[in-house]
């Protein structure tokens, strides 16, 4: 194949048919609430975490409710489990649980 | 649906195309990429439908490249742009016709804002005549060539000699159709129905006999994009907006692509060649490309002219495989010969993508 010195770019739409959504479905079964997000960032903004880091759990669970993992795993030991995006979650969302479900399936996932 | 509220809508896409007496201006880049393109327009207007088509040879660019490449100031390109109306006020017509889609693009856009911003006409006045010593009518209509032809397409389609039609199996061709951003995606009303709808290219295959594929990506840019081209180091958003194109349409099996601008049968053309010998994908049938025409090109075939006169060896991708469906009969040995029969030569073929 020849080289051109460019070619053709990774497109940036997400193919929810085609996209990896077996994390998701993992931390779902456990922790159901995980599903109740509706992403309004009340837990990104009260986050002490996010306040010094990349850190945002609203964005971590967008990513993984469309199968982005990489940014996923390069950023949830970011949080320090303070717990308090949990008492702010309008929707009861148990996110603690969740944070430290996604770490170890990530986990488990590396050792495998 | 509520015909009457829909057939409202419609009225505000129609436009108003004089079918005789045009000041005719070319493109920069048409000539070098498809070169019989704007001769065959002339010599159609002219020689087989009898119309007043004038140009001159002191018309010059538009400005409109420098313009969208962010290197020539609108101030600049609105005297170049009042230079050329002055070169229709002196030959005395007043319907303007482009070959460009980008110059069309320019031309309305300029046009608006001075009927917007008077003040900004009578500066443009007084640089011309300073600079120049010229003076300039805005023309009472800007169309743009395919608009023309758009508006003639009866008239080709009662001279035809070859339809949009599969000779083999009776059927319509299924063609793409492909209208350039500048052309009503800036000024949805100056343009044969609007940005979302454009009919002007569909309104042809469908009186030549041809059937349009309407797939996804239909209003998708062709990747030229200017500064995505013409920086090396941008080139693979070029070649991706079109690889989008042809992902999309390629489950539709069309024949052929119809174009009106340009850069996008250049691009459309040449970056299946760049997709083939980089990706080693192909989307015409046999590890053909899909051939991709001007609309001057189309009607110059519909009408009858010689494939080879018609300039189609400059394509990339082979137009062999529509010639043999559509029944136009070509020499192989005379694709490559010039005038009086000089040899051109014989380009290198690729590796990935038959070429005939």
């Amino acid at each position: 194949m020849k080289d051109f010195g460019f070619g053709i770019k990774k497109s940036g739409v997400i193919d929810l048919d085609k996209a990896d959504m077996s994390l998701m479905r993992e931390i779902a079964a456990e922790e159901p609430s995980f599903l109740h997000c509706f992403y309004c960032g009340t837990c990104t903004a009260t986050c002490s975490a996010g306040k010094y880091t990349g850190f945002n759990l609203r964005r971590l669970q967008l990513l993984i409710k469309r199968g982005q993992l990489d940014e996923v795993s390069e950023r949830i030991s970011e949080c320090m489990l303070c717990g308090k995006c949990q008492w702010v979650c309008p929707k009861g969302v148990n996110t603690r649980h969740v944070v430290m479900l996604v770490n170890k399936k990530l986990h488990a996932r590396k050792i495998r | 649906m509520k015909l009457e509220g829909k057939r409202l809508i419609w009225k505000d896409y129609q436009k108003e195309i004089p079918d005789d007496k045009y000041f005719y201006v070319r493109s920069c880049i048409r000539q070098n990429f498809f070169p019989a393109s704007e001769h065959h327009f002339l010599k159609i207007m002219r020689e087989d439908l009898g119309k007043d088509v004038y140009e001159t040879e002191h018309h010059t660019t538009c400005g409109g490249i420098g313009y969208h490449c962010d290197v020539i100031q609108l101030e600049t390109i609105m005297s170049i742009v009042a230079r050329q109306f002055a070169l229709m006020t002196e030959a005395g017509y007043k319907n303007y016709a482009v070959s460009c889609i980008t110059s069309f693009g320019l031309y309305t856009e300029i046009i608006h804002t001075w009927q917007t911003f008077p003040e900004i006409l009578e500066k443009t006045r007084r640089q011309l005549k300073e600079a120049t010593g010229r003076e300039f009518e805005i023309p009472e209509h800007v169309a743009h060539a395919s608009d023309i032809i758009f508006k003639l397409r009866h008239e080709i389609a009662a001279k035809a000699k070859y339809k949009l039609i599969n000779q083999k199996t009776g059927k319509p061709l299924k063609v793409v159709e492909h209208i350039g951003c500048h052309y009503a995606k800036m000024f949805p009303h100056k343009g044969v129905g609007g940005a979302e709808y454009p009919y002007v290219l569909a309104g042809m295959v469908e009186a030549w006999g041809g059937e349009v594929v309407d797939y996804p990506e239909r209003r998708h840019c062709c990747g030229f994009g200017f500064r995505q081209y013409f920086v090396k180091s941008n080139r693979g958003y070029s070649l991706s907006n079109t690889h989008k194109k042809f992902e999309s349409m390629e489950p539709f099996k069309p024949d052929m692509i119809i174009t009106n601008c340009p850069g996008c049968p250049y691009f459309l053309d040449r970056w299946q060649y760049v997709i083939a010998e980089s990706e080693g994908k192909t989307y015409g049938e046999n590890g053909h490309g899909i051939p991709v025409f001007t609309y001057e090109e189309v009607a110059g075939l519909v009408m009858g002219y010689d494939p080879w006169d018609l300039g189609l060896q400059v394509h990339q991708i082979a137009v062999e495989p529509l010639l043999d469906k559509m029944g136009i009969p070509y020499d192989p040995e005379a694709k490559y010969k010039g005038l009086e029969g000089k040899d051109l030569g014989k380009p290198e073929l690729p590796q990935n993508i038959c070429c005939c």
